[in-house]
């Protein structure tokens, strides 16, 4: 559990962790909170020659209102997410998942950017993110550009970030007023990943829902996008037979890993049993 | 007398003796991050040592290559078997009889067995080195499954015994085979079977856990070459048998050993044994001849220093049909992984096992115990029990409960009938024991009284069929325990390690000014001895706890003891303390009477000091007696006053308890809700209330961890899957219940003062506490036993099967 040897770095602009990363090449990575890549270093699954530190750019901190999105800098801790009024009033699903990621002190390190970026299937807010159908903003030697989180992730640990890239920020549009949301979540103790979590976005008019979004965490190699699942729900009003169908169609997009949290069948079953429960909770919520 | 003599409750206050809630004196330094750890200690030049270990569970060694590693900057040398062989310290010998490799020599037997040692200037260096270190493997077959050890074709695991048809423990049956011990008439209770009305039989597992202290094994050997001397600073449970130990193995003559436990940072066991970084940094010291720290990282302590348990426990019991038992039978298959390092006293293959009757009056019983070899880490240490008792605890209180659904009984009713009688004690169980002091009845009936039992079952009946109108997706289990420990070993009459009776030590030393020093042979892992020992010394002799300190752990200033394990503490070391500080208050005595001028037998104590019978203000404080030990004694009377003792205990002592657990499980993802857990205790005489309860609330939460998912497991190839934190169960606050405490007293009648021990009693008890829960909730649908750990995917495995998601 002792990291082999690498250099420090610590740019004080985007500009220039983006210089440095492209100069440095594949054996750089960037540093955020450290809490998936940290420990990757000390069981020397990852073995950077070089960290390019992020916290020393201010341009990556903040919340702020554009238009009708929110722009979250993409060093945000979860800590400083759980602080913000804004946050609170508009998107409090992001609230509710980040309660749920393992401890007041990862919280305070752990950042959303790196939460996102990383392309661990474990991580809660990739499938918050696409969701609420947010996009990141990447700068790198290049330039910028922006790219839906559902076009982000190709794989466990793959993203769509290219050498020397750096995700700076994540861009939600407000959901509607009056939307109903859940993120539900479960996990064998605090901080464990999900054995099963689904995200739930809708909104509802007369009793019947209106539109609907629902997305899956560590259910599969990415986070997943239960498109066919929330299709089943329109029009409902999630009866029985209806949440039945929408967990079976959620189901069957499914394809996660046995492991210590249980075998495929089990955590597909939960899988859908959370997707159940988000819907029905986000519904209750909805006005 | 005035106004301001103090009263004699505020004189028994002021000395905070035994039963007085005195706050931890050792958490002043704890709790504001100075305790002083192992891993704390930094001395000049020191170098630091680190493995190169398996990454197959069966292979053989071909080669090993230190070339490249020996390049890395900072390391200094690459240690392997054959550099040991050189002096003879390629293999060591285990506390239960067999031998183990310090390094791999010629194989590997278990997944992160120790292979190579680096010794470099820092861990950074040490752990680069490691990456270069080429090790090349010739992969053999393996034995995981313990079923599958005694196969007629299974691999052959112990090349080294080869030949050999017995072993410390008897004659071994097969190439993978350790011993068979057996206790009881097998004759008497197989008759006993042929006549019950009703038999029940039962495979109950307990599977492979781990004790996972939060400080991991570690130590700093640093060898003196003018001197001769060898000093190790080590996270020792019994430092003085470590001191005998490396004195044995290492030739060093015992006087120039110096073993220190510094602050031990929670041991339960794991810290009991000898493990080959002790042994690989003490001689990489004597080949650097400088010091040399040996970390342990968490991993490392998962998958390969000291597991607990592994028991595969096939339980009978045979009964009338109104529910008196009339026979126990039980065969364990007792996994012990690749090398039996057992840490059990010597003569115990299986641990005090044989307390597997439990709280229960059976009039004949037979156990038979085979141990057996797997590639898996070896160990075996009582994880926070006495020796393998909390495996037998769990084994005959899930067997009751599965006889009680058999006769339709209620389990508590059961229990109660077949308790041993309060007069029957000193009892003689079946399988040997003596058992010294209990009252069952009344613990058990306060327990049902308190959760009103009666109301909880009614409860229960109702969720029932709730739940079968498809009303609610829960069920609802109480887990009844009643547990019997066995502890305090132990009498020399038939408890060693290594040959050394198993007593233990107090020397006290008063000053004149009315405080004093009390060193004794335990060892505090975290039990808070420093607070409790005082308090008995208190009581005792009359000086206030505050006075009195407690040192323990440094072998050259402490007395021989056998250190502080299977809750032996308090029974042996406690007994020390006890009858040091009745040394020291006879010879105070005539130096009371003497100051007095009267007779000997004229005096009478009075908490904290002596006076003249009939004379209440002819007084002589303990203080006052101190200062005159030191002044004038009386003619002919040796100046001074201190003591030391050694405590050969005559018996053993039983605590026992009544636990309840009640649980809902929610069938659909497995979730469990602990609603309520009640544990009452009682060990005899109460020291320290206060941590008495957190020892009952640290005991409960690993048994929680132990019952609802902590495991060590392995996949079919042997690779651990269960080596981190992240897999292993380690309940954090959030997922713990709250804990309700609740005693009876009972002392012990052959304790001076009574007591018993209670550190472990949680661990046992809690833990069939929990399984039972989990299986009372499950048993109206028609299983009978559900093995552990009870974590959310088997709970709906088991629902599953039980036929709860049929259309």
């Amino acid at each position: 559990m002792i990291p082999g040897p690498f250099s420090y770095h610590r740019p004080a602009t985007v500009a220039d962790a983006v210089k440095l990363l492209s100069t440095l090449g594949d054996e750089a990575r960037p540093l955020a909170g450290g809490h998936s890549l940290v420990p990757m270093m000390k069981l020397r699954l990852a073995t950077p020659e070089h960290l390019v530190d992020l916290h020393g750019i201010d341009g990556l901190k903040g919340i702020r209102r554009d238009g009708n999105r929110i722009v979250i800098g993409a060093m945000t801790t979860q800590a400083e997410l759980l602080a913000s009024d804004d946050i609170a009033k508009s998107l409090p699903i992001l609230q509710e998942a980040a309660l749920l990621i393992a401890d007041p002190q990862v919280r305070y390190m752990g950042t959303i950017g790196g939460n996102v970026a990383n392309g661990d299937p474990g991580n809660d807010m990739p499938a918050l993110m696409m969701t609420l159908g947010a996009h990141y903003r990447l700068e790198g030697p290049g330039g910028g550009r922006d790219i839906a989180a559902t076009e982000f992730y190709q794989g466990a640990y793959f993203t769509a970030l290219e050498p020397g890239e750096i995700l700076t920020a994540i861009s939600v549009a407000l959901p509607a007023a009056g939307h109903g949301y859940a993120y539900e979540k479960l996990k064998r103790k605090i901080g464990d990943y999900a054995t099963a979590a689904a995200a739930v976005v809708l909104t509802m008019a007369g009793g019947k829902v209106v539109s609907c979004a629902i997305g899956l965490t560590n259910l599969h190699e990415t986070p997943l996008l239960a498109t066919d699942a929330a299709k089943a729900v329109i029009g409902t009003s999630l009866d029985a037979a209806t949440l039945k169908k929408a967990a079976a169609a959620a189901e069957a997009i499914m394809s996660p890993a046995a492991d210590a949290r249980g075998p495929v069948e089990y955590r597909k079953h939960v899988g859908g049993i959370m997707v159940t429960r988000a819907l029905q909770r986000a519904a209750s919520r909805a006005k | 007398m005035n106004d301001l003599t103090p009263t004699r409750e505020q004189r028994t206050a002021a000395l905070e003796g035994m039963g007085c809630k005195r706050k931890r004196v050792e958490d002043a330094r704890f709790t504001q991050g100075k305790g002083n750890y192992v891993d704390d200690l930094k001395l000049p030049g020191m170098l630091h040592g680190d493995f190169v270990r398996s990454p197959h569970a069966h292979a053989r060694v071909k080669s090993i290559n230190s070339e490249e590693a020996l390049k890395v900057p900072g390391v200094l040398a690459v240690i392997t078997a054959e550099t040991l062989k050189t002096v003879n310290l390629a293999w060591m010998p285990t506390l239960a009889g067999d031998v183990q490799m310090v390094l791999a020599d010629g194989k590997v037997l278990f997944q992160n067995q120790e292979v190579a040692f680096v010794v470099a200037t820092d861990r950074y260096a040490a752990d680069d080195g490691i990456n270069k270190v080429v090790v090349e493997y010739e992969p053999l077959p393996v034995v995981i499954d313990p079923f599958k050890a005694m196969d007629k074709d299974a691999p052959v695991l112990r090349e080294d015994l080869a030949g050999k048809t017995s072993g410390a423990h008897g004659p071994r049956k097969h190439h993978n085979h350790i011993f068979e011990w057996t206790v009881g008439d097998k004759d008497l209770t197989d008759a006993a079977f042929r006549k019950a009305d009703v038999t029940i039989k039962e495979m109950i597992s307990y599977h492979r856990t781990h004790p996972s202290p939060l400080e991991t094994c570690q130590c700093v050997c640093s060898f003196d070459k003018i001197r001769g001397e060898l000093s190790i600073w080590g996270t020792f449970q019994a430092p003085h048998v470590i001191r005998t130990v490396v004195a044995l193995i290492a030739k060093i003559p015992e006087q120039k050993i110096h073993v220190i436990s510094p602050d031990v940072g929670g041991g339960f066991g794991n810290k009991v044994g000898a493990y080959p970084g002790y042994i690989c940094a003490a001689v990489a010291s004597i080949v650097t001849g400088k010091p040399v720290k040996w970390v342990e990282d968490r991993i490392e302590n998962l998958t390969a220093t000291s597991f607990a348990r592994d028991y595969h426990m096939t339980t009978e019991i045979a009964a009338t049909k109104d529910g008196k038992v009339t026979g126990l039978r039980v065969h364990v298959l007792a996994d012990h992984g690749a090398f039996d390092a057992c840490a059990d006293p010597s003569k115990w293959p299986a641990g005090f096992f044989n307390i597997v009757t439990g709280s229960y009056d059976f009039p004949t019983a037979h156990l038979s115990v085979d141990g057996i070899y797997t590639n898996k880490a070896p160990g075996g240490v009582a994880y926070r029990c006495s020796f393998r008792v909390t495996e037998a605890a769990y084994c005959i209180e899930r067997g009751m409960d599965i006889l009680a659904q058999k006769l339709g009984m209620d389990p508590a009713e059961l229990r109660l009938k077949n308790f041993i009688r309060k007069e029957q004690f000193p009892y003689h169980s079946a399988l040997g024991w003596e058992y010294d002091s209990g009252d069952y009845h009344t613990a058990m009936k306060k327990m049902m009284e308190t959760v009103d039992y009666a109301g909880l079952r009614k409860e229960q009946a109702a969720q029932r069929a709730a739940f079968k109108r498809g009303e609610t997706r829960e069920i609802m289990g109480l887990g009844v325990s009643f547990f019997t420990e066995i502890v305090g070993a132990g009498p020399s009459k038939n408890c060693d390690i290594l040959g050394i009776a198993m007593f233990d030590s107090c020397e006290i030393r008063l000053h004149p000014t009315g405080a004093g020093i009390a060193r004794v042979g335990t060892k505090s892992t975290g039990q808070g001895h420093e607070t409790t020992w005082a308090q008995i010394i208190a009581t005792e002799i009359g000086i206030p706890a505050d006075n009195i300190m407690v040192e323990e752990g440094n072998t050259d200033t402490a007395p021989y003891g056998l250190g502080t394990y299977g809750s032996r503490s308090t029974p042996v070391a406690g007994a020390a303390i006890a009858m040091a500080s009745r040394k020291i208050k006879a010879k105070a005595q005539m130096i009371a009477a003497y100051k007095l001028e009267v007779h000997e037998d004229d005096l009478e104590w009075d908490i904290d000091g002596f006076r003249v019978k009939g004379l209440p203000e002819k007084t002589m404080s303990m203080k006052d007696i101190c200062w005159a030990a030191y002044n004038s004694v009386p003619p002919g009377m040796e100046p001074g006053l201190e003591a030391v003792s050694y405590y050969d205990p005559p018996n053993m002592t039983y605590p026992f308890g009544a636990y309840i657990c009640v649980m809902n499980i929610d069938v659909d993802t497995g979730v469990y809700k602990i609603r309520r857990f009640y544990a009452l205790d009682d060990c005899g005489t109460r020291i320290n209330p206060m941590i008495i309860e957190g020892q009952v609330h640290g005991g409960l939460t690993e048994a929680f961890a132990i019952a609802m998912g902590q495991e060590i497991r392995y996949d079919p190839e042997g690779n651990v899957v269960t080596g981190s934190f992240m897999d292993f169960f380690m309940p954090t606050a959030v997922e713990t219940p709250h804990w309700e405490t609740d005693f009876t007293v009972t002392p012990s009648p052959h304790h001076p003062i009574g007591a018993k021990g209670v550190g472990e009693s949680p661990n046992v008890g809690g833990v069939p506490a929990f399984s039972n829960a989990v299986n009372d909730a499950f048993s109206f649908l028609g299983s009978t036993h559900i093995q552990m750990p009870h974590d959310y995917w088997r709970n709906w495995k088991a629902a599953k099967s039980l036929g709860v998601f049929a259309a």
